[in-house]
């Protein structure tokens, strides 16, 4: 289907035709001085006007010279936090003559309309599926949500200070998995959206509402407006055969000097779009008569996380930082088959100490001949004793 | 007779291995069959170590004594096992006790003629050095791991 | 957009449970304990391989990851050996006969039982490590034929923490199978072999170029009893290690087993040491 065009006027009608499909709206909106997602009733609920500024570090808004509603890059929230839900109740159990009964929890298809995706966060979600659904088991819950989900996505017009997606081969631009990409055009006296149809439902939907093919000047402005956000990317990862220096690296000194900054607070992989890992909670009533289990997102930075019987086995912050670089990096790919990281710059923005993913990366890299040879020493000396 | 015997134990035993048949009849000749029966000691704590033993039959405990307990095994030693370094290493006094466990079988080696064979003869010394090196390390790495305590309750 | 494939697994939860009662719980140890389970669902399942494990729920008090124990032969029996050192295992070594645990598994990897066929078995475990791997020789000494020499190397820190006595001492008798017992530390009673486990590999009799090795205990002792079978000359791809790491799904959504790409709960247990063996020798992996 041809590229369409959807002006800024339609939003509203387009956000009613969803909504009358029993969806519920959720995309990026203003809330404690960040853009977040959560419920949206009206376009007017976007952050018209409003911009991301990150550094490492750092995450400040500041009010644009248009009214663009996309206009900003990433925020703390990925869509991880709706599809992979932080806390979740996996099934009840109730005490009975015989013991105790089982109740399923019953799965939530809460018919999710995203608004709002970015490339990067589509491709998280496409790691995610790999994660929850692409093994021997699946997640029911993932399913359910992730089936349901009507995607609009939006393709970046510009690059914040922390991305690095077009390193990871995930963006600017959408490429798959939605049903709808919109790019926001502001010309000078419209204000408009190209729209390509990812799926026969986007396709049913855009019926619903006025639209227009889009012209070839139209559509070039757009594709130029991706180019250049491709063009300002605020860091970059070389990623070729990082895999390789990074699993040679385990005893590489670098880890030490990130163990002096990392404060080991997790809040890397609780704003990181694929981090899946997760703990339980059995908990009971004060009767003792009911029983839950709930499942809650936990991160490898915890010491309790790697807890075995006579201590946790990753007890240095050192090999918790490790463990998550490498993770992400290295060894997902042989997990999963592609890195775990989109080059959101998420972990970068709100690491309290700004440790800078990329740069560690880097470092290892330009050391890593060096360390191989202390490497070498170091075995030496440990098989002599 | 005795002799012969154990030449050939000597050869085929790895400990012994690749040593210069002149060396090994000289050790040999230094060489004496002894049998312990069950609770028999072939070492004591304290005593001068003039010997070393080669472990033909039976099972043997290496114990210590500690204050308000029994003695305590530290290791069992089998056929084929070497006992005892002290007589290479002054002042000469056994570190424990060597006590047969069962009928117990072994080749004792007089230590005080190796050892002033290995004086003069630095060669020999070194080789005898090594090879009790060896068992020397193998002991304090398993030491090493029981002092882990690998099965033990951590709460 | 693009529809997800249905899985066969699609109306299945894998976190939820199945009911299980406590036939009988004994103890073995001071601080361990056997208790064997039937369904309540009489027409469910368990049959498992050597090696693999079930993850064990005591209602409101929580769930763990325990290695099968018994017999895989043995339909009607489904045991699990354990140590009482946490909250959920001590709770567990309370159960009474007739009370209700919930269950989910087998999971995991198992002993290459199958593909050792025609070769000698060397099998060396430490403490409770001998409860993983007793399937593993129940499997092999129902079809003894098949295999070649079979040694067994068990060690337990004092004579008194020996787990399955009676049966060691009834697999003694096999004219067989090698059975070699050391204890860490004993007194003058204990008439068997002190030293560690590792002590025994060098004077065991079975041929280095041969035999396949299965082991499993704690991850120091598999280290070093690693390196004695290398420095036997036995291969390391005839080598064979379980691992044990934190769970809490046991089907790889929950990321705590991770052990660099590997994920313990799918991956392992049970790992020929050569896909682990650089791993096992870096700190805190």
């Amino acid at each position: 289907m041809p590229v369409q065009l959807l002006d800024w006027e339609a939003l509203e009608e387009f956000f009613t035709a969803l909504k009358r499909r029993g969806f519920t709206l959720i995309g990026p909106q203003l809330q404690d001085g960040a853009i977040v997602y959560d419920q949206l009733e009206k376009p007017e609920d976007l952050p018209l006007g409003w911009q991301d500024v990150q550094d490492k570090g750092s995450y400040r808004l500041h009010q644009r010279d248009d009214e663009a509603a996309f206009g900003y890059v990433v925020g703390p929230h990925s869509w991880k936090r709706f599809l992979h839900p932080p806390s979740l109740r996996l099934w009840r159990a109730k005490r009975s003559e015989s013991g105790f009964d089982l109740q399923e929890e019953a799965l939530k298809d809460p018919k999710y309309a995203f608004i709002g995706v970015r490339a990067c966060e589509l491709s998280a979600i496409e790691i995610q599926n790999k994660v929850f659904l692409g093994g021997s088991y699946t997640d029911p819950h993932y399913r359910a949500r992730r089936q349901g989900a009507f995607i609009v996505a939006v393709n970046c017009t510009q690059a914040g200070g922390n991305c690095f997606c077009a390193s990871m081969g995930t963006g600017p631009k959408v490429e798959t998995g939605f049903d709808l990409a919109l790019t926001e055009v502001l010309a000078p006296s419209r204000h408009y959206f190209t729209v390509e149809v990812g799926s026969e439902q986007g396709a049913e939907l855009l019926k619903e509402i006025p639209h227009q093919e889009a012209s070839q000047q139209e559509i070039a402005t757009a594709q130029q407006l991706v180019a250049t956000a491709a063009g300002q990317m605020g860091r970059e990862l070389d990623n070729s055969g990082l895999k390789e220096i990074l699993y040679a690296s385990y005893d590489h000194p670098r880890w030490d000097e990130i163990a002096e900054r990392c404060l080991s607070c997790g809040n890397c992989t609780m704003v990181c779009p694929t981090c899946f890992c997760t703990t339980v909670e059995d908990v009971t009533d004060l009767s003792g008569q009911e029983a839950e289990r709930l499942r809650h997102w936990d991160s490898c930075f915890s010491i309790d996380f790697s807890y075995i019987h006579g201590g946790s086995v990753r007890a240095s912050g050192k090999a918790r930082y490790r463990q998550w670089l490498t993770h992400k990096l290295a060894s997902w790919i042989d997990q999963f088959g592609s890195s775990g990281c989109v080059g959101c710059g998420r972990c970068i923005t709100w690491c309290p100490v700004g440790i800078d993913i990329t740069a560690e990366a880097t470092a290892i890299r330009n050391s890593q001949a060096v360390t191989g040879v202390k490497t070498k020493g170091t075995r030496h000396v440990q098989a002599d004793h | 007779m005795y002799k012969q015997t154990i030449d050939e134990l000597l050869v085929r035993h790895s400990f012994f291995a690749g040593l210069d048949p002149r060396v090994i009849e000289l050790i040999a000749g230094c060489g004496l069959n002894e049998k312990f029966s069950a609770a028999g000691y072939l070492a004591r704590e304290g005593q001068e170590a003039d010997k070393f033993y080669l472990i033909r039959h039976g099972t043997v405990a290496l114990e210590l004594r500690a204050p308000g307990q029994g003695p305590l095994t530290i290791e069992t030693l089998q056929e084929g096992d070497i006992l005892g370094w002290s007589w290479l290493f002054s002042p000469h006094r056994w570190q424990f006790d060597a006590k047969a466990l069962t009928l117990v079988r072994a080749t004792a080696f007089d230590g005080v003629c190796l050892r002033e064979k290995c004086e003069e003869d630095h060669d020999l010394g070194y080789e005898f050095m090594k090879r009790f090196a060896g068992i020397m390390i193998a002991r304090l790495q398993a030491t090493r791991l029981q002092l882990l305590d690998l099965y033990g309750t951590a709460d | 957009m693009a529809r997800l494939t249905n899985s066969p697994r699609f109306a299945l939860d894998p976190m939820l449970p199945q009911r299980f009662v406590v036939e009988r719980l004994w103890r073995e140890t001071a601080d361990t304990f056997t208790v064997k389970l039937e369904p309540v669902d009489k027409t469910a399942d368990f049959a498992f391989a050597p090696g693999q494990f079930n993850m064990l729920y005591v209602f409101g008090v929580g769930e763990i990851p325990i290695s099968i124990s018994g017999d895989p032969a043995d339909n009607t029996a489904l045991l699990h050996t354990t140590r009482a050192v946490g909250t959920v295992t001590k709770a567990m070594s309370r159960l009474k006969p007739g009370d209700m645990l919930g269950l989910r598994g087998p999971f995991g990897s198992n002993w290459p039982v199958l593909e050792a066929g025609g070769h000698d078995i060397v099998l060396v475990t430490g403490g409770i490590g001998l409860a993983p791997l007793r399937p593993a020789l129940y499997a092999i000494l129902a079809q003894r034929e098949k295999y070649g020499k079979v040694v067994l190397l068990y060690g337990a820190r004092t004579p008194e923490d020996i787990l399955y006595k009676k049966e060691l001492a009834r697999w003694r008798a096999h004219f067989d199978l090698e059975v070699h017992v050391t204890v860490d530390r004993a007194t003058e009673s204990w008439r068997g072999n002190v030293g560690v486990a590792t002590t025994l590999i060098r004077r065991a009799p079975f041929d280095p170029q041969d035999a396949v090795a299965m082991i499993c205990g704690p991850e120091v002792m598999m280290r070093f009893t690693t390196q004695e079978l290398l420095r036997r000359g036995v291969d390391s791809s005839r080598i064979f290690v379980s691992l044990e790491r934190n769970m809490k799904c046991a089907i790889g959504f929950c990321g705590h087993c991770q052990f660099g790409p590997q994920f313990v709960c799918k991956d392992g247990p049970v790992f020929a040491l050569k896909r682990v063996e650089k791993l096992l020798n870096t700190w805190e992996v």
